[in-house]
């Protein structure tokens, strides 16, 4: 028994990221999901409309509000166009028909809002907005949506390309009279496809079980998930193209994945991951899709409400995507020197 | 206008900073075969991997035809395991171009040549050795090319197997096609135009077998007791010597020395010299 404990501890010992990911990585995820596991949301930012606008921002407590909108000439459309594009997470109408409107898409928030509101007495009863019944559904699958779309375009794709190092194969499409843009795009259609299929699936199984709504545009969606999975699948390329075999790419795949459920804003609300740890979830494309499909499907946000997380993605889909091919093509070219002459 | 020739000229590989190729010329007309011969470690891969754009050189110059024009077979297991051989032919079959008129009769072609007929709704992962290996061929040349380049294409199949795939690279012999392939099986390199033997990267022989048996210095005598003189090797349940005064010491009988036998020599040769070499490097200053 010795002999093989041995020699396993020599061959870990040689696996610098199988060490990483047993010693340092779990130190690591302990100290960011510490931080960040919480689903209190202490801070409600909020936007006052109406011509006593400015006298209630001035009297609610600044330890519980974020006043992000102050407008005296405003009335309910823009309290509720303010929800639809996730500018707060309630929004207070003064005047002759007083109301307050809740952001239920944002599920923690909402209910501390619901209870924030329920200590003010001098307000009116609230309206929950997008999701009044404050279900988890509701709001989990547009997120589950995107992780769908993680698995399949990161992983999967990570896995189909890889295989070819691993086999050997992709040194003999190096060899063939194809361009490095058509191995690659080869490589990926496919996965892309899958998820696509997937995505429709869920989203079909989404409003059809679970009673999520529909209420923006199909096309804005549409944008939306193209781009992140450009971003997914560009990253399982990636991945693939560091990793020599399935067992490494899966590793990493995965090390991409768990940061993405946890601080996406998927699980745990944005607003109650402290600020230390929440500048990692901007850098992550599922924070991005997160907002986007939360706000087409269940807040009906129209694109220009949309434009931050839409460029975000576009960025790293440019970013991710653009150094994948560009190392993939590295892997299909020859691996030293000049290049050498060829006989007509 | 004859056909162009292909091949290494005067080619040094680099990878790492180390040269893991160096001065290797080597060149194979239409209608020819040769064979990059040595021991593990000794280049061969490495130089079909160059010859085919897998590597590029740092010095010297590789004539190939376009990328269309070549057939390659790695060390590897050809072909996808989990797609069957017809699908792997098909893939190959566009890859190439090969008009889709002529695709299915030419897949049955190969088929037929390669006996695999009967494997064709079959993984290429539940093939045996011998059949991946020949599933490797027909897919390298199921678009003509007119250079083909194989990596130890016979290592690890039976002697029928083998067989076949000599009769296959004869045919494509016929029909003009260039081949260089790599072996560890001297026999093999014996049926050759030409053999390049490899050691540490660098050419240790080169020319016809023929040519190398008569460069051969020194004579090989049998033996059935470990000789003392000479360098010595087993041979079946015998011994060879190689000596290089060409007398051999009674006892002794003179054999007809074999490629494998001119190119353990070559080896022996090339150790005497390194060990001189490095006497002459230990020996204090004068």
């Amino acid at each position: 028994m010795l002999a093989v404990v041995i020699k396993e501890f020599r061959e870990l010992r040689r696996d610098h990221r199988t060490v990483a990911m047993l010693v340092l990585i779990p130190f690591v995820l302990l100290l960011i999901f510490g931080f960040a596991a919480s689903f209190d949301v202490s801070v409600l930012s909020v936007g006052v409309y109406g011509p006593g606008a400015a006298s209630v921002a001035s009297n609610l407590p600044a330890e519980h509000f974020d006043v992000v909108v102050t407008d005296p000439a405003g009335g309910s459309d823009q309290a509720q166009d303010l929800l639809r594009r996730a500018g707060a997470n309630l929004a207070i109408v003064t005047g002759p028909t007083p109301a307050i409107y809740i952001d239920g898409a944002d599920l923690f928030a909402a209910r501390a809002a619901v209870a924030a509101v329920a200590q003010m007495p001098q307000l009116p009863a609230p309206t929950i907005l997008f999701n009044p019944d404050l279900k988890t559904s509701t709001i989990m699958v547009p997120a589950i949506i995107g992780m769908i779309l993680v698995f399949v375009g990161t992983i999967a794709t990570s896995l189909g390309v890889v295989r070819e190092r691993q086999t050997g194969t992709l040194e003999t499409l190096a060899v063939m009279p194809l361009r490095p843009r058509d191995v690659f795009l080869g490589k990926i259609a496919p996965y892309f496809t899958v998820a696509v299929v997937d995505m429709i699936i869920v989203v079909a199984v989404g409003l059809a079980v679970f009673g999520v709504p529909f209420r923006g545009d199909v096309l804005t969606f549409a944008l939306g998930a193209a781009l992140f999975l450009f971003v997914t699948t560009g990253l399982g390329v990636l991945i693939s193209t560091v990793s020599q075999n399935q067992g490494q790419a899966i590793q990493l795949a995965l090390m991409t994945l768990l940061p993405q459920i946890l601080l996406s804003g998927m699980v745990f609300p944005l607003a109650a991951i402290p600020i230390g740890v929440r500048w990692i979830s901007y850098l992550l494309p599922l924070t991005y899709f997160t907002q986007i499909a939360r706000g087409v499907l269940v807040r009906g946000t129209p694109i220009d409400g949309l434009v931050i997380p839409l460029v975000a993605l576009a960025i790293m889909a440019v970013l991710i995507f653009g150094l994948s091919v560009l190392r993939f093509r590295r892997d299909l070219a020859p691996s030293a020197g000049r290049a050498s002459a060829t006989t007509p | 206008m004859t056909a162009p020739s292909f091949g290494a000229s005067d080619v040094t590989v680099s990878l790492d900073g180390r040269n893991v190729l160096e001065g290797i010329t080597l060149e194979v007309a239409p209608g020819e075969i040769v064979a990059a011969v040595g021991g593990d470690g000794a280049g061969k891969t490495t130089l079909l991997r160059t010859l085919v754009g897998a590597i590029g050189v740092a010095s010297g110059s590789i004539e190939r035809p376009s990328r269309d024009a070549i057939g390659y077979v790695g060390a590897t297991p050809s072909g996808y395991g989990d797609l069957t051989v017809g699908e792997n032919l098909a893939f190959v079959a566009r890859v190439y171009r090969v008009p889709p008129a002529e695709r299915a009769a030419r897949v049955e072609e190969l088929l037929r040549r390669t006996r695999l007929l009967d494997a064709r709704d079959r993984l290429a992962d539940e093939l045996s050795g011998g059949m991946r290996r020949k599933l490797g061929l027909a897919m390298a040349v199921i678009h003509r090319p007119r250079l083909l380049v194989l990596d130890e294409p016979t290592t690890g199949v039976d002697p029928v197997g083998r067989a076949e795939l000599w009769r296959l690279l004869t045919a494509l012999l016929v029909e003009g096609t260039a081949i260089v392939f790599s072996t560890t099986y001297l026999d093999e390199a014996e049926r050759t135009s030409r053999v390049l033997v490899l050691a540490d990267g660098r050419p240790l022989l080169s020319g016809t077998p023929d040519e190398l048996l008569a460069r051969m210095p020194g004579v090989v005598g049998a033996t059935d007791q470990k000789p003392s003189v000479g360098e010595p090797w087993r041979h079946g349940t015998g011994w060879y010597a190689w000596v290089a005064s060409g007398q051999l010491p009674s006892g002794m009988v003179p054999v007809t020395p074999t490629l494998e036998d001119a190119v353990i020599v070559a080896q022996l040769m090339s150790e005497q010299t390194d060990r001189a070499a490095a006497a002459v490097a230990a020996a204090p200053a004068a």
